[in-house]
């Protein structure tokens, strides 16, 4: 065995992935080489100060929770019944209903589950997500405020006020079911120049009225309000001041000729 | 409009894909941070990895979910970095290895010998093998992470860099060498 053979052997004698046979001939030739096993000692201490004192970077904490919302998947959490709340958006209604009890039920038993408004926060960051990637903007694909608004009609068990926007460069898109908040809610989609807003919508729990709020999160502006017995959720990537338009827009009366749905109330809540 | 079967089925993908890739995340951060040696960089290859392996979680079959990512993350490197060279990022790269060689030899103390033993005991050490590490050109760099950080095997680090067995201690010996000769005159001093 020459040195340059060596070299590489010792590697793998270093590594603990010599067969007997070939880890007995590099003791051998070191013994014989003092060159060579002077050479083996600083690869076994460059080995223990890299294991030691090499840096070992660790994925920061967003990263994770960047991959899920991307991928749209449910928060990182322990608890199973959890984690079926979250799918549930992809289930028939019927279906989710049902299933929905059973979570809820198995979610009092979980005391650590983050605060509400957090966990529904990052649903609704979810849902817009998933809107955009998932192709699947729109059930009611429509920028007649008078064919999206009846479309909601027995789907929900509230009506949803549905107003057109396109003279203040919001244009209706259309809408879809979603399922927020542990019940089905309408979702609106508005399209600003390239980007696009969901409007969230359901019946506020009995004389719930506040301004709107407005919060920042993964890059996403939102604002929220309730008003005429209706939760407001507006999310898009466009600027604060920008979907504050679109929010201001959406509070002036005057615009919606029809009025379409700010007289109308939560049916059965 | 939403269909149960296929809900349940994105489920399990959903779920196979938290058990299969996500554990491993600090894994594909710390080789993404080593290749790119940029932390910004090393976060968007790590999700674009991960959307990939999402993509095709179906047709893998294997239970090494880290080795599977590892390797994910390694091509994704690759794309990425063989994209900014295109870009002619070449000359900011070997600015960098400038700079590490004056920080390098400014911050070495001057009493110490070649010998990585003595290292160990000093303050610098820790920056000096980390900054040497970080010099190594690419493919030394990438089995080095695998073999010390991650402790794979030699098999699974020729599966994750798609090379044979013998190629990875041949590579894995001039990279220690290589880092041998870094540290000597780094810790030579000037």
């Amino acid at each position: 065995m020459n040195c340059s053979e060596a070299n590489d052997l010792m590697q793998g004698h270093l590594d603990h992935e010599l067969d007997l046979v070939r880890a007995i001939e590099i003791e051998k030739h070191m013994e014989a080489c003092k060159a060579c096993s002077e050479a083996y000692r600083q690869y076994k201490t460059l080995q223990s100060a890299l294991k030691e004192q090499g840096q070992y970077y660790s994925a920061p904490e967003y990263l994770q929770s960047r991959i899920r919302s991307a991928l749209a998947l449910p928060r990182a959490h322990k608890a199973t019944p959890w984690s079926r709340t979250l799918s549930l958006t992809w289930l028939n209604f019927g279906a989710s209903l049902a299933l929905a009890v059973v979570a809820t039920l198995g979610l009092s038993l979980y005391l650590v589950a983050p605060p509400p408004s957090e966990l529904l926060t990052e649903d609704i960051i979810s849902s817009h997500v998933r809107s955009l990637m998932a192709n699947h903007l729109a059930d009611i694909a429509s920028s007649d405020q008078h064919t999206v608004k009846p479309w909601f009609t027995g789907k929900l068990d509230f009506s949803p006020p549905v107003t057109d926007l396109t003279a203040q460069d919001f244009a209706l898109v259309g809408g879809r079911l979603d399922y927020l908040d542990n019940r089905p809610v309408a979702a609106l989609v508005y399209r600003h120049r390239q980007h696009l807003v969901n409007l969230f919508i359901w019946p506020a729990t009995p004389a719930e009225v506040s301004a709107p709020d407005t919060l920042s999160k993964q890059g996403y502006n939102l604002i929220h309000w309730a008003h005429a017995g209706m939760v407001f959720w507006a999310i898009s990537d466009l600027d604060l001041a920008e979907l504050k338009e679109f929010v201001a827009a959406l509070a002036k009366p005057s615009e919606s000729q029809t009025g379409a749905g700010t007289r109308s109330e939560p049916v059965g809540q | 409009m939403w269909h149960l079967g296929k809900s349940s089925r994105d489920e399990t993908k959903a779920r196979r894909f938290e058990e299969l890739a996500l554990p491993h995340l600090d894994a594909a951060y710390n080789l993404a941070r080593w290749l790119t040696r940029n932390p910004q960089d090393a976060e968007d290859i790590v999700q674009e990895a991960c959307l990939r392996a999402f993509k095709y979680l179906d047709s893998f079959h294997g239970e090494d979910g880290r080795a599977w990512l590892l390797t994910i993350v390694r091509n994704t490197c690759y794309t990425g970095i063989e994209r900014k060279r295109r870009e002619a990022i070449e000359t900011s790269l070997d600015e960098d290895t400038d700079k590490l060689e004056e920080s390098g030899s400014a911050t070495a103390p001057d009493q110490a010998g070649g010998d990585p033993e003595t290292l160990l005991l000093q303050e610098a050490g820790r920056r000096l093998i980390n900054q040497a590490l970080e010099r190594l050109p690419l493919e030394f760099r990438e089995i080095m992470v695998l073999r010390e950080f991650e402790d794979l095997s030699y098999k699974e680090i020729a599966a994750v860099a798609g090379i044979p067995i013998g190629t990875v201690m041949s590579r894995l010996a001039r990279g220690r060498q290589l880092l041998r000769e870094y540290i000597k005159p780094m810790n030579e001093g000037s």
